[in-house]
């Protein structure tokens, strides 16, 4: 067997490309990787193309004002289809019941679908109202905590207990997080299936998120804004108030977005807590202001949740479906565009 | 009450007179046998030191020699530091010990100012960055803002360069102006001890020398003690020298002494450049 290299003299380019296992590896590794990243945008293109195409067309229309004012700012109802002088018609609960008190002593024999017609404004004011309560809740503890635990506290073995906690928290699946709230806020507290009880229960569940965060966001602070501020005689939290917590809100913002956008979405947590399926009144109808605390609400990922699995699937149900998915992609992609755009004018006034 | 008193007593510069202090003595710092712990690691060894008061005195010495952990007992900024203790011995300020249980380090570092070896404004307005200790101290009188901008800047040197472009950034500085900011801030509180760690060792030549002749100014109004690693800046700068190594005092008299004729070998070794 030739064991020497050809040189120099007998091949022109002694650099030439050639075959060999490694090389083999090499493109086939090169591609299985390329093809790794592609599948995300593949399955990402997916997700948006088909909620976006499903859902523009409830969310769309095809006149002016161009957009379905309608699923904006009424409540969901059930849907009415009959033949009315040769035309199909597709009324909502209210347009029915005008309908038939113009048309007294018809027999007008609807097909009716639950959940099929009207809006989902109930899901949007109810989806708000849980993410900014639960984020009130959640910021206040998680950067008092993150506070603590990054400014305040030695080394100790209370310290490890409570950072294994936060990480055990972390890893708890949503629905134990809905069983702790019901067991918890709902049962023992009394608070009922009412707002309260979903703000605490979400609020727990980003809690880890938030501290864990925040307190990167704190240790990211220069070391000598602290010095210098205790130099001058501040106390501790003077020097947390103006000289640390104002150049960390940028990051812990960073992970507030996470939150929101995990807040707002989750359904288990919030389906023993604080959602109902159908609400009569809207969260600002309530007679006394405290009742306005312990009231259900309407969110949108339980909607989502009952129009696909609680009520019989047929064409309608399809279009109320895709229409909330899109209001509700559409609304954390606003909120979380929100905070970015918050984030980035407040790093331009604070750079060091 | 306490801050009203402590007002009395602090030096309102420049002093016509040698200020009233709680006991008289001409030395500002008194070290006495200290030990200094970090964990089980032995940092000082029974150092005794004299600071005379209105005098500019360097501590030199090779890296981890101690200098930097000794200037910063001085403010007790070593209580920020986990496992850090002292073992023994006392340090006097003004006649005060200043590890008695009931010194409170904020009202000491009110006192005891303090420039760090890296420059570090505040990423406030330049004006901002000068009063922020009146703010915090709750002396802040909207009447004399201006006024103590103004006096200590010029203090630091720095009022020509920034006079008009207060409202600016402090970030927005060169090395040495924010280094001289920081001075002008530091004592814009009317400190009566200014510790110095490294202050020039970030900065080009031309800005040492501002800085430094900046200090030689700065006695006639405050004590200084200074660490530096560079001994031509101590000889520059520096009425005394304190010299040590590994944790130990090894030698203090006048500079000029120090740099021709010590009394140590050890010191004589570093300052020819032998080691270190």
């Amino acid at each position: 067997m030739e064991t020497t290299l050809p040189l120099a003299q007998t091949v022109a380019n002694p650099f030439t490309h050639r075959r060999s296992p490694a090389r083999l590896w090499e493109g086939a590794f090169r591609w299985a990787i390329r093809l790794g990243a592609y599948a995300v945008l593949l399955a990402a293109a997916c997700i948006f193309l088909q909620i976006g195409i499903k859902g523009g067309q409830t969310v769309f229309t095809s006149h002016w004002p161009f957009v379905n004012v309608a699923f904006f700012t009424e409540k969901p109802s059930t849907l009415y289809v009959f033949d009315w002088q040769g035309q199909k018609l597709e009324l909502s609960d209210p347009q029915f019941r005008a309908f038939q008190a113009k048309h007294p002593g018809v027999d007008l024999q609807p097909e009716t679908y639950a959940h099929s017609a009207g809006g989902i404004l109930p899901c949007i004011v109810g989806t708000a109202l849980l993410v900014a309560g639960s984020m009130t809740i959640a910021l206040f503890l998680g950067v008092a905590s993150a506070i603590y635990l990054s400014e305040y506290s030695r080394p100790s073995a209370a310290l490890r207990v409570i950072r294994l906690a936060i990480m055990n928290l972390a890893g708890v699946p949503s629905i134990v997080f809905g069983l702790f709230g019901a067991a918890l806020f709902v049962t023992y507290f009394q608070w009922n299936v009412s707002l309260l009880a979903g703000w605490f229960t979400l609020a727990f569940m980003v809690l880890p998120v938030v501290i864990t965060s925040s307190e990167e966001a704190l240790k990211a602070v220069p070391q000598g804004f602290r010095e210098a501020s205790l130099a001058l005689g501040a106390t501790k939290w003077q020097t947390i108030r103006t000289n640390v917590l104002p150049y960390a809100i940028p990051g812990i913002l960073t992970s507030s977005i996470l939150g929101i956008a995990r807040v707002a979405g989750e359904t288990a947590p919030i389906l023993f807590t604080a959602a109902y399926v159908v609400r009569d009144n809207y969260p600002w109808e309530v007679d006394k202001w405290t009742d306005f605390f312990f009231q259900p609400v309407q969110a949108l990922p339980y909607h989502i949740y009952v129009v696909s699995s609680k009520i019989p699937q047929n064409a309608y149900t399809e279009r109320m479906q895709y229409g909330t998915a899109f209001v509700f992609l559409g609304l954390v992609l606003l909120i979380s565009l929100g905070s970015v755009l918050l984030r980035l004018r407040l790093r331009e006034k604070l750079k060091w | 009450m306490k801050n009203s008193l402590s007002m009395e007593e602090t030096p309102t510069a420049p002093p016509p007179t040698a200020a009233p202090l709680a006991i008289p003595s001409p030395e500002a710092i008194e070290v006495e046998r200290l030990d200094f712990f970090y964990g089980d690691f032995h940092a000082l060894h029974g150092v005794n030191l004299r600071v005379p008061a209105h005098q500019v005195t360097a501590f030199i010495g090779p890296s981890g020699c101690g200098k930097s952990t000794l200037l910063r007992c001085f403010n007790r900024m070593n209580d920020l530091v986990p496992g850090a203790r002292i073992g023994g011995g006392s340090i006097r300020i003004h006649g005060t010990d200043i590890n008695r249980p009931n010194v409170d380090p904020i009202e000491l570092r009110k006192r005891v100012g303090m420039v760090f070896q890296k420059s570090n404004p505040f990423p406030k307005s330049i004006y901002e960055n000068v009063i922020y200790g009146l703010r915090i101290q709750g002396r802040a009188k909207r009447s004399e803002l201006d006024e103590v901008v103004e006096r200590s800047l010029r203090q630091a040197a720095l009022w020509d360069e920034v006079k008009d472009r207060l409202d600016e950034s402090g970030l927005g500085l060169s090395g040495g102006q924010q280094q001289r900011l920081c001075i002008a801030r530091a004592i814009a509180v009317e400190p009566e001890i200014i510790l110095m760690d490294e202050p020039c060792s970030a900065l080009d030549p031309i800005a040492t020398s501002k800085v430094e002749e900046l200090i030689f100014d700065l006695k006639k109004h405050y004590t200084i003690v200074i660490v530096t690693h560079n001994m031509q800046q101590a000889g520059r700068c520096s009425d005394l020298t304190a010299f040590f190594y590994l944790g130990r005092l090894i030698e203090m008299a006048r500079t000029e002494k120090i740099f021709t004729n010590p009394a140590e070998k050890q010191t004589e070794d570093y300052i020819t450049g032998r080691f270190g």
